[in-house]
């Protein structure tokens, strides 16, 4: 609680326990006997309930001077006043109940209303804000041979940075010297720390774990990761849901209707139809405490706040409440399949030797042959090969481009290559039932056996399908400039209902345009299609989607600009949890607003037909509120989906 | 010109949505959106008169909710 909070707690405190003791006096005294008349009995009472009731709520009461002065008449301060006030002043009509008791009640009950809504509110904004606390607070410079903490908005590019063990890495840069363990869990939600060595590129944010490491800068603090990430989640807030602005429009004559209908309920029936004035006054007033729509209008956006807040937690950035509330709709989900689905790097999936050949032996000799090469075929099999490449036993290398390589290993000649290599060399070889790039191996004319290469599946690619149909997904299609063959093998191991193969960029654009007209005309219109891609070259696609996705996100400008949510690590199950996320930050938000307008219309019309109390009102009123943030706050608990 | 002001002490989340309405009526103002979860107004306007818009502006939120201020 901040000052203002906890002066008005103790305000509130003060209150209610005078509220107490004014109760005893009223209910268990007999004042009407020591007063003399029933009358005095009743004035005793006003005065005694007025204390607690100024205490309580002088504030409101000013406020709402100070607001009819700038013409400023339906806010909330107004009709509190205006219903308690009404309270009060039943006293006037003698053949009435008292209500003082009520009408500082209700004050009372407003006012702790408010600080818990006040108190709710400030406290999820405060975890929202920890759980983005990434930003570094300074880092290490060596300055005429002494170490020295400088805030990093005066390190420039090109600088050396030391980060200690424990520090959190202030900019983006490459490690020149030193080894660590990264965590980057506070970006990416991955718990598993990334090791680091020279050479390698190092993201602000990243909590060095273990060694010292010393870092040159390749970006000002103002374009780094961490700056990125910050300025993203707090320019989040800015676009609005249709659901949040529907909300606010309908705020703006809900409050107005309901307080004429008030009016009117108060006057007319007394004035022509001879009914009681103090009976239709109280209607007309408990119509004024339900007619604040604060509940609605905190917590609505407080809900996206937390949604947007809790996805933030894994790793998932979401630029808007409103993407939020499209990704929800997701109903199509595209791929684009290399970077997203596959790792986009090219590993030895199988090897298959001739009878008679050791698996390791054939390796050996691919990977001898194709020492020299850095072909990314060839960097593969190298990296698939245990051993260490002794250089001694290569002779006469000699690529053949687009085909393979030629080259004499162990004073023998080796052909590694495709089936055209093969047939030139006169060697006898034999197709596999595996698809992707098949490496044959001849020795000394003769087939040896083949080495198959391909683009590998991520490995929870398969799963993130599975559960983006359990999100309700209705279909899946993979985009892909591969071989047809390549593609269906990749859509039916994974279980994606479609693909399209070997398309150009340019056609990326034209079948997601066809995809989305399909997708637009389906069902009721209202679903919504999702791009994932990895941001390198898809940026048209990923603005043409209703949403674009962008992963492996982690330091890509490009993919940050382009699209709407951006996954920070790559692994394809986050956009299940992602769409989860939304949808169940959407039927929060749903929930309370059928919560909320649901009693408050219950209340109105019991209180129209004499049957709701000020008591009830008040419970729709901050009671409604108060449930509705504490429901608003579930969106932000997001541990569940991990 | 594209500018972003903290809002103190803005506590109630129906005038944040008046206040929003009310700045983005002024005259010169292009976008105006105000949070009330990051008590923030960013606000997009002429450059030639953003001195008197922000000016305007902060009128306006004092007129909605007394105690809060635009801090600059």
């Amino acid at each position: 609680m901040n000052r203002k909070q906890r002066r008005t707690r103790n305000r509130i405190l003060i209150a209610i326990a005078l509220f107490v003791v004014a109760y005893v006096i009223a209910e268990l005294m007999p004042l009407s006997t020591w007063l003399g008349s029933e009358t005095a009995a009743l004035w005793a009472e006003f005065a005694l309930f007025l204390i607690p009731y100024l205490i309580a709520g002088y504030d409101v009461l000013l406020r709402a001077a100070k607001n009819i002065g700038h013409g400023q008449v339906f806010d909330e301060n107004f009709l509190m006043s205006v219903a308690t006030i009404g309270a009060f002043a039943l006293v006037l009509f003698p053949d009435s109940d008292p209500h003082m008791a009520e009408g500082a009640a209700v004050m009372l009950f407003y006012q702790v209303g408010e600080l818990f809504q006040s108190y709710a509110v400030g406290k999820s904004r405060a975890s929202i804000a920890e759980m983005m606390d990434i930003a570094p607070d300074f880092a290490n410079v060596e300055r005429d041979g002494e170490l020295v903490q400088v805030d990093p908005y005066e390190v420039a590019v090109g600088d050396e940075i030391v980060v200690k063990a424990g520090e959190r890495v202030p900019l983006d840069g490459v490690v020149v010297s030193g080894a660590s363990q990264l965590d980057t869990a506070a970006l990416t939600g991955e718990s598993v720390p990334r090791e680091v060595r020279e050479g390698d590129e190092i993201i602000s944010g990243c909590v060095n774990l273990t060694g010292l490491i010393t870092v040159r800068v390749t970006k000002p603090f103002g374009e780094s990761t961490v700056s990125r990430i910050l300025e993203l989640v707090e320019n989040a807030a800015e676009k609005k849901a249709r659901t949040e602005n529907f909300i606010t429009r309908f705020a703006r004559y809900y409050t107005p209707a309901v307080t004429g209908i008030a009016v009117l309920l108060a006057v007319i029936p007394p004035l022509f139809f001879g009914e009681s004035w103090s009976d239709w006054v109280q209607r007309g007033l408990v119509f004024l405490v339900v007619s604040c729509p604060c509940a609605l209008v905190i917590s609505v956006p407080l809900s996206f706040f937390g949604g947007i807040g809790g996805a933030s937690r894994l790793g998932i950035l979401v630029k808007g409440s409103n993407y939020l509330e499209t990704l929800s709709h997701a109903e199509t989900v595209v791929f684009d399949k290399t970077g997203t689905l596959t790792d986009g790097s090219f590993n030895v999936v199988a090897v298959h030797p001739e009878t008679g050949i050791d698996p390791d032996r054939l390796l050996s000799i691919a990977a001898h042959a194709e020492a020299y090469s850095d072909h990314p075929i060839a960097l593969s099999v190298k990296a698939a090969y245990a051993g260490p490449i002794d250089r001694e036993r290569i002779a006469e290398v000699e690529e053949q481009s687009g085909h393979g390589v030629r080259a004499r290993v162990d004073e023998r000649t080796v052909y590694v290559g495709n089936d055209k290599l093969m047939r030139a060399c006169g060697a006898d070889f034999h197709d596999c039932e595996l698809t992707g790039t098949i490496l044959h191996v001849s020795l000394d004319g003769e087939y040896v056996g083949h080495i198959v290469i391909a683009d590998v599946v991520k490995p929870d690619a398969a799963e993130a399908i599975a559960a983006l149909r359990a999100a309700g997904v209705r279909k899946t299609v993979m985009l892909t400039g591969d071989r047809a063959d390549v593609a269906a093998a990749v859509a039916q191991e994974l279980g994606i209902d479609e693909y399209r193969a070997q398309l150009l960029p340019q056609d990326k654009v034209a079948e997601v345009e066809k995809l989305l007209d399909e997708t637009h005309a389906h069902g009721t219109g209202k679903g919504k299609l999702a791009f994932v891609g990895d941001g390198i070259n898809d940026a048209p696609v990923l603005t043409r989607a209703d949403i674009g996705i962008a992963m492996g996100a982690m330091g890509s400008d490009a993919a940050i600009e382009a699209a709407d949510v951006v996954l920070m690590d790559d692994k394809p199950s986050n956009i299940a949890r992602a769409i989860r996320i939304a949808r169940t930050t959407m039927s929060i938000v749903w929930q309370n607003i059928v919560f909320a307008l649901g009693v408050k219309l219950l209340v109105l019309v019991l209180a129209a037909f004499g049957i709701a109390n000020m008591w009830l009102a008040v419970f729709a009123d901050v009671g409604v509120a108060i449930i509705a943030i504490l429901n608003a706050m579930r969106a932000m608990n997001v541990r569940n989906m991990k | 010109m594209r500018k972003a002001f903290k809002l103190q002490d803005l506590d109630c989340a129906n005038c944040a949505a008046k206040m929003e309405n009310g700045i983005k009526s002024i005259d010169g103002v292009k976008s105006a959106t105000v949070s009330f979860m990051t008590q923030k107004l960013v606000l997009e306007a002429d450059d030639a008169r953003f001195d008197e818009i922000v000016e305007e502006a902060a009128r306006i939120c004092k007129k909605i909710e007394p105690d809060c201020v635009i801090v600059r």
